[in-house]
């Protein structure tokens, strides 16, 4: 070999170049670490701010029992978290068998063609759509052309088309998971397509499928942007009728063309108040909304957990 | 095979005579030859674990002679790969991995496994069974490891890239377009490549696992041509499946068998005479 | 037994009624017909925006001029003489989200090869589900942090930082995002096969080597997806700005002012009364529009780059 290179190759002192690796390497590893610490401190700050704001509301039992109230310390969630509730009963009800049956068909069933193409892009885009235009496409539908007013149906609805990617998406990733010796299997038995999924391949993917449900759900709940622009006020003070009544059929779907108001817009609406004490009881309003969604998320990462584990 | 022969065996008698002399015995479970020449290191009682506990490498010593072919044969899953890469220390990678033993270089002494993992691979090459040429032009290949050694004179580049190219008999059918991505090329160029990437930091020693399992038969031979001249240049430690690839480009062979080793001979000795009864099953197609 | 059908041989005994075998396949047939309208849907769903979109935007069009709207420097639909230029909103768009993506991307990339590359798997374990708590936080929340916690705090080093301002919400959905942008592009180096990093740390490379030289540059593609996605999401972002930043528009790109951005100006309008079919309602069908095509645009650059990452390994 020449020598010119010869002399370069064996000047090298390997010692001083892996120390100066070495030292590289922590300087990167202790900016990724102060990264991370930013990330968790501002999810810290953000709670204990919260919390220690609303206290004096959240240790309040009225709070949670009482109508807003143009008297900041009277006001109470009542309304904000019925109308929560039965929002995302309509919101599960329309996404999760939509979204599932979806992602069931573009995973199994849809040929390489280009309707598949189109649904697959379609799919995608939707997902990166911002949360407020499905709030007016809402409102030119939902509210104007189709003349359903600002009930809990059209915001059921809404959130349910708003996070359709989300479940579209983990089911298809749930499915994909599933080792490809068990589809073999079932199909080897005799089973035709549909028996193959729904006795072998739904079930195998439930809690996958589960995991990503409760995470859509858990985005629905914050949803604000959507919510505000077809109309919902945050100053509601009845409840939507109950869906169980007194006389015959003792079931009643009323509740879904009621007015109402959901846990974001009811603490917007109080960020949004000058005086100072309605921003105590937002905080409050904040942390229950926090802990709604956080007990949900934290529910999905367990259950994920759990599914890997076995 | 009992201790005593063991020790018989390693008194520095012509091997040759002593292998001729001797016969394949149902009772010899293992056979080890020591060479004559200069050894670039020396493996002793070498045990490896990886983090789940699976022990791969079971008490293996042998030498590894300097400028040399050593190459590994043995039944899939018996350990060569997981050897083969200790020498580099790549397991240090991964987590919870274990050595116990020794790899000593020499003639400096230093067992491989108290070094820094670095500084090990700087000095120590090695070629994949898989070709994995980065996703960049072919001169910036060549030059990857040049690069972090802080060599950037673009004439000294120059030059090392032509030689390394020569040495991996690639320069004649690359040096018109080093600037295109060495992902274009065909699979056995990329192998040569990876190769030649090696080369260019002129390593103590070179680690090949398997390189042209992945590669059809006539870049097969391109690349044991390219072994065949680095036979005398460059240490090199590869790991076969194919019994005559060993034969035709190795000068010695070691034979493993569940993470052990079996024989260790000159690669004539072992495929024509070879002192062990599972060494012979094995090369004689009789098992694995 | 002798077999008179050799077409068909006898089966063992168990016998199949032609009638279930009948049943199960109509089932099966309507089963796939109905996961395939259930695809369908999201295709109508996007169909169902466009069509409102354009159809009031189109009316909104008949009474302010295009050029107007996207060269004019004023954005007043509610005074008595209205003006309809988008660039105020838009200022406001690119600042804010300017100063996201400024925090998110540099703290994402980071974050990610630290995750991907350097973090042992049972900090990667952790740190993920965390992130994942991070990004399931509503955004009205982060409204609240941004106004009353983060502009004070910023008040103490900026005396003249308005209330409402535009810096706040910048740097905190920057953090928003952090957990989006970070698991998109740790994906894009995670899809990066091993065996390339181990040809790195085989010619001697560094973790921050292999990382810098071989993994980011293969998982480019991946991680010019994660940031046009990112972008997509600042730009789409509705109730930080809105809590934080005012809902005024103010042509300007000084983040130390306070500013209406698209979404903004669409919640705004919605919270007010503001009847169907007036021209300040059918502006925000105009304003949807834009905000509509801007984020489509992204969408797909990220779809196609994340497309041919993954085909890529
Ligand atoms: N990452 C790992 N973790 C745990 N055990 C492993 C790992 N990699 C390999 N093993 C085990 O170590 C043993 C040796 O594996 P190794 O890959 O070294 O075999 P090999 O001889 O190279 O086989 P092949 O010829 O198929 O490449 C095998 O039993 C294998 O199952
Ligand atoms: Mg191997």
């Amino acid at each position: 070999m020449n020598t010119l290179s010869e002399n370069v190759l064996s000047g090298i002192d390997y010692a001083s170049i892996s120390r100066k690796n070495r030292s590289r390497d922590i300087i990167f590893a202790s900016l990724g670490i102060f990264v991370l610490f930013i990330a968790i401190t501002t999810l810290v700050a953000l709670f204990l701010d919260l919390a220690m704001r609303g206290a004096p509301r959240l240790a309040d039992p009225d709070f949670y029992t009482s109508f807003p109230s143009r008297r900041p310390l009277d006001a109470g969630i009542l309304s904000a978290w019925v109308g929560t509730i039965m929002v995302m009963v309509v919101t599960a009800v329309v996404a999760v068998p939509l979204g599932v049956a979806a992602g069931l068909y573009l995973e199994e069933y849809a040929k390489k063609n280009w309707f598949t193409d189109v649904i697959e892009i379609n799919v995608s885009n939707l997902a990166g759509v911002p949360s407020i235009v499905y709030g007016l496409l809402a409102l030119g539908l939902f509210v104007q052309t189709f003349g359903m007013g600002e009930t809990v149906l059209v915001a059921g609805l809404v959130l349910a088309l708003l996070i359709l990617p989300i479940i579209i998406v983990s089911t298809r990733e749930a499915i994909r998971s599933i080792p490809s010796e068990l589809r073999e299997a079932a199909y080897g038995l005799g089973a035709n397509q549909w028996q193959t999924m729904s006795m072998y391949i739904i079930p195998a993917a439930k809690p996958g499928i589960i995991t990503g449900a409760i995470v859509g759900l858990s985005r629905a709940i914050g949803e604000t942007a959507p919510i505000i622009t077809i109309g919902a006020l945050s100053f509601i003070a009845f409840l939507p009728q109950s869906p169980i009544t007194g006389d015959f059929p003792f079931i009643s779907f009323e509740w879904l063309n009621s007015g109402f108001t959901v846990m974001p817009i009811q603490m917007f609406g109080w960020v949004s108040r000058p005086q100072a004490d309605f921003q105590i009881t937002a905080a409050a309003a904040g942390v229950v909304l926090i802990i709604m969604t956080l007990a949900m998320n934290a529910l999905a990462i367990y259950i994920r957990y759990r599914a890997r584990k076995s | 095979m009992s201790a005593n022969e063991m020790a018989t065996n390693r008194i520095g008698q012509p091997a040759r005579m002593r292998a001729q002399s001797e016969r394949p015995s149902e009772t010899r479970e293992h056979w080890y030859l020591e060479p004559e020449g200069t050894l670039r290191a020396r493996v002793s009682n070498l045990k490896f674990w990886y983090g789940d506990g699976t022990q791969a490498i079971d008490d293996v010593s042998m030498p590894l002679v300097d400028k040399q072919v050593t190459a590994l044969i043995g039944p899939s899953g018996c350990g060569k790969s997981t050897f083969l890469r200790c020498f580099n220390r790549m397991h240090d990678l991964y987590q919870g991995v274990k050595y116990s033993g020794s790899i000593k270089l020499l003639p400096e002494d230093e067992n491989l496994i108290d070094l820094d993992p670095n500084i090990v691979r700087m000095r120590v090459g090695m070629v994949f069974q898989k070709p994995n040429p980065f996703p960049k032009s072919i001169y910036e290949n060549v030059i990857a490891g040049l690069k972090i050694r802080g060599i950037s004179k673009r004439g000294v580049l120059d030059e090392i890239v032509e030689t390394s190219l020569r040495q991996a008999a690639l320069w004649d059918e690359v040096k018109d377009r080093l600037d295109q991505p060495a992902l274009s090329m065909s699979g056995g160029q990329q192998q040569r490549l990876c190769i030649a990437r090696a080369l260019a930091v002129q390593p103590e020693i070179l680690l090949l696992d398997e390189p042209t399992s992945a590669l059809d038969p006539i870049a097969t031979a391109k690349i044991e041509d390219l072994i065949n001249q680095l036979s005398g240049k460059v240490t090199v430690l590869i790991v076969t499946h194919n019994m005559q690839q060993a034969a035709r480009i190795s000068n010695y062979t070691s034979y493993m068998y569940l993470g052990k080793l079996i024989e260790y001979n000159e690669t004539d000795s072992l495929f024509t005479r070879p002192m062990c009864q599972r060494t012979e099953d094995y090369i004689t197609g009789r098992f694995g | 037994m002798a077999n008179s059908n050799p077409a068909r041989p006898e089966s063992s005994g168990l016998q199949v009624s032609p009638h279930f075998l009948r049943k199960r396949e109509m089932v099966n047939q309507s089963a796939r017909y109905v996961l395939m309208a259930a695809a369908a849907v999201s295709v109508l769903v996007t169909i169902g925006i466009v069509y409102v979109l354009l159809s009031e935007a189109l009316v909104f069009f008949e009474e302010v001029s295009v050029w107007e709207f996207v060269s004019g420097t004023s954005w007043t639909p509610m005074f008595s003489v209205p003006t309809f230029g988008i660039w105020p909103l838009l200022s406001g768009t690119i600042v804010v989200s300017g100063i996201a993506l400024a925090v998110s991307i540099p703290f994402g990339l980071v974050l990610s090869v630290y995750l991907s590359e350097y973090a042992p798997d049972n900090v990667r374990e952790t740190v993920k589900p965390i992130l994942e708590l991070l990004e399931g936080v509503p955004t009205v929340v982060y409204g609240y942090f941004a106004l009353l916690l983060v502009t004070p705090m910023l008040q103490l080093f900026l005396p003249g930082l308005p209330g409402f301002n535009m810096l706040a919400p910048g740097l905190v959905m920057g953090i928003m995002i952090l957990p989006y942008t970070t698991s998109l592009s740790e994906d894009a180096m995670r899809a990066v096969p091993n065996s390339m990093r181990e040809g790195a740390y085989a010619l001697g490379y560094s973790r921050f080597h292999t990382a810098t030289r071989v993994v980011i540059p293969a998982a480019m593609s991946g991680i010019t997806a994660a940031f046009i996605l990112a972008m997509s999401r600042a730009v789409g972002e509705t109730m930080v700005v809105a809590i934080a930043a005012g809902q005024m528009p103010n042509f300007t790109f000084n983040p130390m002012e306070g500013a209406a951005t698209i979404t903004t100006f669409i919640v705004q309008v919605s919270l007010g009364d503001v009847s169907h079919g007036s021209i300040a309602y059918l502006s925000i069908f105009a304003a949807g529009m834009v905000l509509f095509l801007l984020t489509l645009v992204f969408n797909l650059i990220g779809f196609f780059l994340r497309k041919r990452y993954r085909q890529a390994y």
